[in-house]
């Protein structure tokens, strides 16, 4: 190890001077007074934390907390039977669908938004398709709201929850699948009795990985909720670029972090439990 | 993978739920770079390159392409460099600095963007650093390092430690050991690291929305704020570019063979919490 003693030195101080320092600094001035004009006064108070609790950011905060929830469950579902299917296809085809999935995670979110207006807007195939068999529908409901928000944090977030089950059931002993065949088990009584409980943890891990993410979220409540869903991730960036009141949008992602944290913490223990 | 042997396949309806999930995932991609050629002229349809056209002229577009591929270019590789070394230094250094260095990694992989992005926000505010591309390819590298040093990081488990002991044999210093055995056996890893960075930086939104200056809009950004005005065959023109930058990046990355360590050996492509 002589002569490489300065190996860590690069990535140390970058995380230092770009991830934690700035971390701690949103701690600090969550505490400080919002400026005449906007930016930050070093005067220390507490205010900015009562007014989370005493105004209507409580609401939206369990909102954001039932979004994320939401979507985790159902992307936990989806993801069971998805990565299912994935792992006892034919391992060309496995890899096929590894990659079909994985393509999407990599492609802009912008653009899949974008496309999924397309999509779903107006003079668009699936609103055409609609008219052509004479179903009547809500233009407006494919243009905004809360379900188009909930179809796009599934579809985005996914990939993260069906990455981590498809590792478990490749690691997966399908040997008690047959037997419990054998024994007369349906596919119900297999996926419940023999595969759920040998995914607890890839679930756990799945779902922590979705519901972080969800909880921030800011791009897809923005461009398909429509002015009535405000969700956390929009209240900070609100109080960040458009009040400038960045004490208040900095407490409020210290509230944040402190959930995002209780769940890792959570899900930590759940994990040593198991074992 | 131990059994390799036929699988008991999963029921038809697990089957089902995955190509949904594809077709759910597909069509509205597939809708978009269709509608970015193809166009309807007196009911019948035709294909066209005028949209397509009308995104190259458009000057500021192409403004914001060079700023999206200055930021990624730069961006991936300098977390390429400090990623890499920053792997390496996890394997050779003392637990606590590698624990530290796997902590940081771990904070920037959970932690929302968006409370990133507000800190680095903050930080180059109170360091009145002027906003700009240089602040953006930081904001960039921050986040991109640890998905660097997880790709890096899985090679070097998987690495035949007798290669350097064989160099240590012959009296190479740790120095030339690193240089001309580790990191070339390093390098589909390091190149994996690399274009994942690169596809990372270039899709990026949210965290380049907080940290750009004024008129160093990237691409993603121009379409965000365009897209708030409603869908267009340009915005498809658009949307299209982008997305077959970011399908030629990708097709390098999944035939780089760090896709299959980082996505199959390691059960998800955020695992890095598991060890």
């Amino acid at each position: 190890m002589k002569g490489l003693r300065w190996l860590p030195l690069p990535a140390l101080i970058w995380f230092g001077l770009f991830i934690a320092v700035p971390l701690l600094l949103v701690f600090v001035v969550s505490f400080a007074t919002r400026g005449t004009y906007g930016g930050v006064e070093w005067t220390w108070t507490f205010d900015n934390y009562i007014k989370i609790f005493s105004s209507s950011y409580v609401l939206i905060f369990f909102e954001s907390i039932k979004l994320a929830t939401v979507t985790t469950v159902g992307c936990a579902v989806i993801g069971v039977f998805v990565a299912w299917a994935m792992a006892t296809a034919t391992p060309s085809r496995r890899y096929l669908y590894l990659c079909l999935l994985a393509l999407p995670f990599l492609t802009n979110l912008i653009i899949r938004i974008y496309a999924l207006r397309v999509f779903l807007g107006y003079e668009g195939p699936v609103q055409s398709v609609l008219t052509m068999l004479g179903i009547p529908f809500d233009p407006f409901a494919f243009s905004q709201g809360q379900s188009l928000v909930l179809y796009g944090m599934i579809t985005t977030y996914l990939p993260f929850m069906i990455f981590p089950l498809y590792g478990a059931f490749e690691k997966f002993d399908f040997n008690l699948v047959e037997a419990a065949q054998d024994l007369g088990a349906g596919p119900w009584k297999c996926l419940f009795s023999v595969i759920l409980p040998n995914l607890k943890r890839p679930l756990i891990n799945g779902s922590v990985l979705v519901f972080i993410p969800a909880m921030g979220e800011y791009v897809i409540p923005d461009l398909l909720g429509g002015a009535k869903t405000m969700l956390f991730g929009n209240l900070i960036t609100e109080r960040f670029l458009k009040s400038r009141d960045w004490p208040q949008g900095a407490a409020l992602s210290v509230l944040l972090i402190a959930v995002l944290l209780l769940v890792v913490f959570i899900s930590m223990r759940t994990e040593r439990k198991g074992e | 993978m131990s059994n390799e042997r036929q699988r008991p396949s999963a029921p038809k309806s697990a089957s089902i739920i995955l190509h949904i999930v594809l077709a759910m995932l597909y069509l509205p991609i597939i809708v978009m770079l269709l509608g970015a050629v193809i166009q309807r002229v007196d009911g019948a349809w035709q294909f066209t390159f005028h949209w397509i056209n009308e995104v190259v002229t458009d000057a500021h577009l192409m403004d914001a392409l060079l700023n999206s591929m200055i930021v990624a270019l730069a961006a991936s590789l300098l977390s390429t460099v400090v990623g890499t070394l920053g792997a390496l230094a996890a394997v050779k250094s003392s637990k606590t600095l590698r624990d530290m260095l796997a902590g940081m990694s771990l904070i920037s992989l959970i932690f929302p963007e968006i409370v990133f992005a507000l800190a680095l926000l903050s930080w180059f505010f109170l360091l009145h650093v002027p906003l700009g591309l240089p602040t953006v390819i930081i904001a960039h590298v921050s986040f991109s390092l640890s998905y660097v040093m997880m790709t890096v990081g899985a090679r070097l488990a998987t690495l035949d430690k007798s290669f350097e002991d064989a160099g240590r044999d012959l009296g190479a210093s740790e120095w030339q050991i690193l240089k001309s055995v580790t990191i070339p056996l390093l390098k589909p890893a390091v190149v994996g690291g690399f274009i994942l960075s690169f596809l990372l930086s270039f899709d990026d939104f949210l965290i380049t929305y907080f940290v750009n200056g004024v008129g160093t809009d990237t691409l993603p950004i121009k379409l965000y704020s365009a897209m708030k005005m409603g869908i267009s065959p340009k915005l498809n023109a658009l949307s299209s570019i982008m997305f077959l930058i970011s399908l030629i990046a990708m097709i390098f990355f999944f035939r780089s063979a760090s896709f299959r360590v980082l996505f199959e050996n390691n059960g998800g492509p955020q695992n890095g919490k598991d060890e």
